[in-house]
């Protein structure tokens, strides 16, 4: 292994659709298969439940609903990826996640204007392995959500 | 020395060696002649005074010193206990306390004691003993050493005529130091060929046994000088410190007047032999610590969880061996599940805490509250021992402050007005604590002038917090209630009224977060009776499990006064309300499955639909879901932070079998 003097960083890479994610390793717990989720009535529609995750009720989070994207049928590939961030504990619905990949720091460039399929708001940076363009995510706009629903009460 | 490991500790032993000096004050002023009570705070103040030294908390180590002087000069009977000195050690105390509560904020525990130490030294030097010793050095010897018996004392005397010195000897082993015992063994050997031992402190025995920490003291006659003594001993290794004190000798004889003279008044001598080491009581001690652990509370949350994670698997485990119908799994599982209940009964026990350490910041509270109000006020507390669970134990201090502040603010009235009432001066408030089915009550009582209703009912309806007309109908205990209305306490002049009020409101929705509920009783001038329901535990709650669809609610029992199934045809409308007349009264329905926006399956209607009766103060609803399931115990859970403010979503539960149910705010629901 090559001597680099740039920090190197840890990520898991999960898909949505056709798009690869980048979310730095220190800030996922643990990948998960998708267990039964209760449904909480009153919030928004990305907001898919709660579930038990080892006795800790953590809310789920289905990524297509909250980047606007076509739903999708889960499928055996479907995983949770959860996630923890200044004391709020998450479970990111993804389509698959089966990688984790070494960057270095400044591997990671500022988000182009247009980023394709999701808003560039969710985004902190892409970054490019080989062939490959990882988007990564900024976890604390993606889970920054008014609590409070919409419309109470619906 | 990295202390911050240490650092929980020291606060939680500190908070209960004050815990104990607030008490023994307490008894101490009611008996100011007892010395063995003085003998408990001494000891208190002593180790508290060691620790703080020792995690460097010097403000706290130096406060600690001068009262532990002022102490000691009592069991010595160089001081009385007076009220000035009793007030100005309980103004130590609660600088003490203040520096402890700031070090568990994470402060520094720096505080100007100046003021109270120095209230302290007067007072350690107004006593009548001649000769000026309290500030020389030899006094910390003194407290090492203790008191000498008689025959001890004649000897140092004899000695002394015959030119031999006396010292305390203080040695110290460096910390760390492997065999103790034979450190101060080799420092006996020079001590024997130097003169003679008269008294040490620890005992030679313990110091065989290696049962002290890194210090022993020793009086001791000799012809040696001190800088020839001190340097002697420090040549055997590993010792950090000697330092060796003449005894005074004045001190001494005036020590042996006073105690012949207390010995005389009160038969104390029993006592006075007991000080330098209380035997029995030091043994007591050593057996209560042996016996408790402290745990801190989230490792208890995490076993808690972990338990919980087996009890479902356990659900599933049963499940399958209904399934397999083998008999020898049968078996185990059957001694599993009994096993596992008891665990979880012992899970649950360990987070209850008695009452008692809510209970006993009270009298010193009482104490300095009938001081400040000019009254006369006993106190009077039962059910100390009741266990609550220890979350509940956390939020319900505040509260009681409250009502008990109120009831000697407001209820007991000042001595003369109750010499004229024919009662007695001293007013009495008693608190009570006691277990009834699955909650506690906590009682605050008085016998003071009780709820004068007409006013607190003119002042509602200036407050316009009732009309003049509704106001006709209220019932007494309606009335008794207005005082806890959020506008009543906000009342500037709550002291032209007889009545109570401040902050009434803030002590309900209190108890009533917590789960609970306060009611008050009250005949006009015979007193009033505040009466605290709370759950036992807040974590387990016993909830009525329904379905929706598919889904899973879970409804708190303590909402619910009963199940019905009604007919459809019975459903009336009043103002776009469904409405139902259940035993004569008019009972919104709220149909949860619109509220909660269940996805509904293609279902044939039904002519009757299943009900849940719930109240929320003095007003029902009747909640609609499509059947019950069934009462079952289940462990409270927040849903997150994420989640919070989910209208008439209260939390969360596990269920046997893993799944999630939410557990519904009827509160919410009720309008």
């Amino acid at each position: 292994m090559q001597t680099n003097e740039s920090i190197e960083k840890k990520i898991i890479i999960f898909r949505l659709g056709e798009e690869e994610f980048g979310i730095p390793v220190e800030l996922v717990k643990s990948i998960e298969k998708v267990q039964s989720i209760t449904r909480v009535p009153g919030t928004a529609s990305y907001i898919t439940g709660v579930l038990n995750l080892r006795g800790v009720i953590t809310p789920v989070i289905d990524l297509r609903e909250r980047f606007e994207l076509s739903s999708y049928e889960p499928t055996e590939f479907t995983r949770m990826i959860v996630v923890s961030i200044h004391d709020t504990e998450a479970g990111l619905i993804a389509d698959a996640a089966n990688d984790v990949i070494d960057i270095r720091a400044e591997q990671i460039e500022p988000s182009p204007e247009v980023a394709g399929i999701i808003k560039t708001d969710y985004i902190s940076g892409v970054v490019k392995v080989d062939k490959r363009l990882i988007i990564m995510l900024d976890l604390e706009e993606v889970l920054h959500s008014p609590s409070l629903p919409a419309s109470s009460g619906a | 020395m990295e202390m911050s490991q240490y650092l929980e500790i020291f606060i939680e032993e500190s908070k209960e060696h004050l815990q104990a000096c607030n008490e023994k004050l307490l008894e101490l002023e009611k008996s100011p002649e007892n010395l063995s009570i003085v003998n408990d705070i001494f000891r208190s103040a002593h180790t508290l005074k060691g620790m703080s030294a020792t995690m460097g908390y010097e403000d706290l180590a130096n406060l600690t010193h001068q009262m532990e002087n002022v102490l000691d000069a009592i069991r010595n009977g160089k001081n009385s206990v007076t009220p000035v000195l009793l007030d100005t050690v309980f103004a130590a105390v609660d600088l003490l306390e203040e520096m402890v509560f700031s070090i568990a904020d994470g402060g520094d525990g720096k505080k100007d004691v100046e003021h109270v130490v120095s209230r302290l030294k007067a007072i350690e030097n107004g006593s009548d003993v001649p000769e000026k010793i309290a500030l020389s050095p030899s006094v910390s010897g003194e407290n090492k050493l203790g008191s000498y018996d008689d025959f001890q004392k004649t000897i140092i005397m004899q000695s002394n005529e015959q030119g031999f010195h006396a010292f305390e000897l203080t040695v110290q082993l460096r910390e760390g130091c492997l065999l103790k015992a034979v450190r101060a063994f080799m420092v006996f050997e020079i001590l024997d060929q130097a003169g003679e031992i008269v008294k040490s402190v620890p005992s030679v025995d313990q110091l065989e046994e290696e049962n002290f920490e890194n210090e022993f003291s020793v009086a001791i006659l000799t012809q040696m000088s001190k800088e020839e003594l001190e340097s002697r001993i420090l040549k055997v290794s590993e010792i950090e410190k000697a330092e060796a004190l003449p005894i005074n000798l004045e001190y001494l004889a005036a020590q042996e007047e006073t105690a012949a003279a207390l010995q005389e008044a009160a038969g104390a001598s029993a006592e006075l032999a007991a000080v330098p080491e209380a035997a029995p009581e030091a043994a007591q001690k050593a057996k209560t610590s042996s016996k408790t652990i402290r745990v801190n509370i989230d490792r208890l949350d995490i076993l808690m969880n972990l338990f919980e994670e087996l009890v479902i698997d356990r659900g599933r485990l049963e499940t399958i061996s209904k399934d397999l119908k083998n008999a020898e799994l049968q078996e185990t599982v059957e001694r599993m599940t009994r096993i596992s209940g008891d665990l979880q009964s012992i899970i649950l026990n360990m987070r209850m805490v008695p009452i008692e350490t809510v209970f006993n910041r009270f009298p010193r509270m009482v104490r300095q509250l009938a001081k400040d109000l000019n009254k006369k006020i006993d106190l009077h507390i039962s059910g100390a021992e009741t266990e609550l669970d220890r979350t509940v134990i956390d939020e319900i201090g505040d509260p009681l402050v409250h009502l008990i502040r109120n009831s000697m603010d407001h209820g007991i009235e000042a001595p003369e007005i109750r010499a004229g009432k024919a009662k007695s001066e001293t007013g009495r408030v008693e608190l009570k604590a006691y277990h009834s089915g699955n909650h506690v009550f906590i009682e605050v009582s008085d016998d003071g002038a009780g709820i004068n209703r007409e006013k607190v009912l003119r002042r509602a309806i200036e407050r316009g917090i009732v009309t003049e007309a509704s106001s006709l109908e209220m019932t007494e205990r309606q009335i008794n209630e207005l005082i806890f209305a959020p506008g009543f306490s906000t009342a500037e002049q709550i002291s032209d009224i007889s009545g109570r009020g401040v902050g009434l409101d803030v002590v309900k929705s209190a108890i009533e977060a917590l789960g609970g509920s306060v009611t008050v009783d009250s005949e006009e001038g015979k007193g009033s009776l505040f009466s605290v329901q709370l759950p036992l535990t807040l974590s387990i709650i016993s909830v009525l499990l329904v379905e929706l669809e598919k889904e899973k609610f879970a409804i708190p029992i303590s909402s619910v006064i009963e199940t019905a199934v009604i007919r459809k045809e019975d459903i009336m409308n009043a103002h776009n309300q469904k409405v139902i007349d259940f035993r004569g009264k008019i009972v919104p329905l709220v149909f949860l499955k619109q509220i909660f926006d269940v996805p509904q399956d293609e279902a044939e209607e039904s002519e009757y639909l299943s009900m849940v009766v719930v109240k929320k103060g003095e007003r029902l609803a009747g909640l609609v879901v499509d059947s019950f399931i069934g009462q079952l115990e289940v462990v409270l859970k927040p849903l997150g932070s994420y989640l919070n403010g989910v209208f008439a979503i209260s939390g969360a539960t596990i269920l046997g079998d893993g799944e999630v149910a939410l557990i519904v705010d009827c509160n919410a629901l009720i309008k």
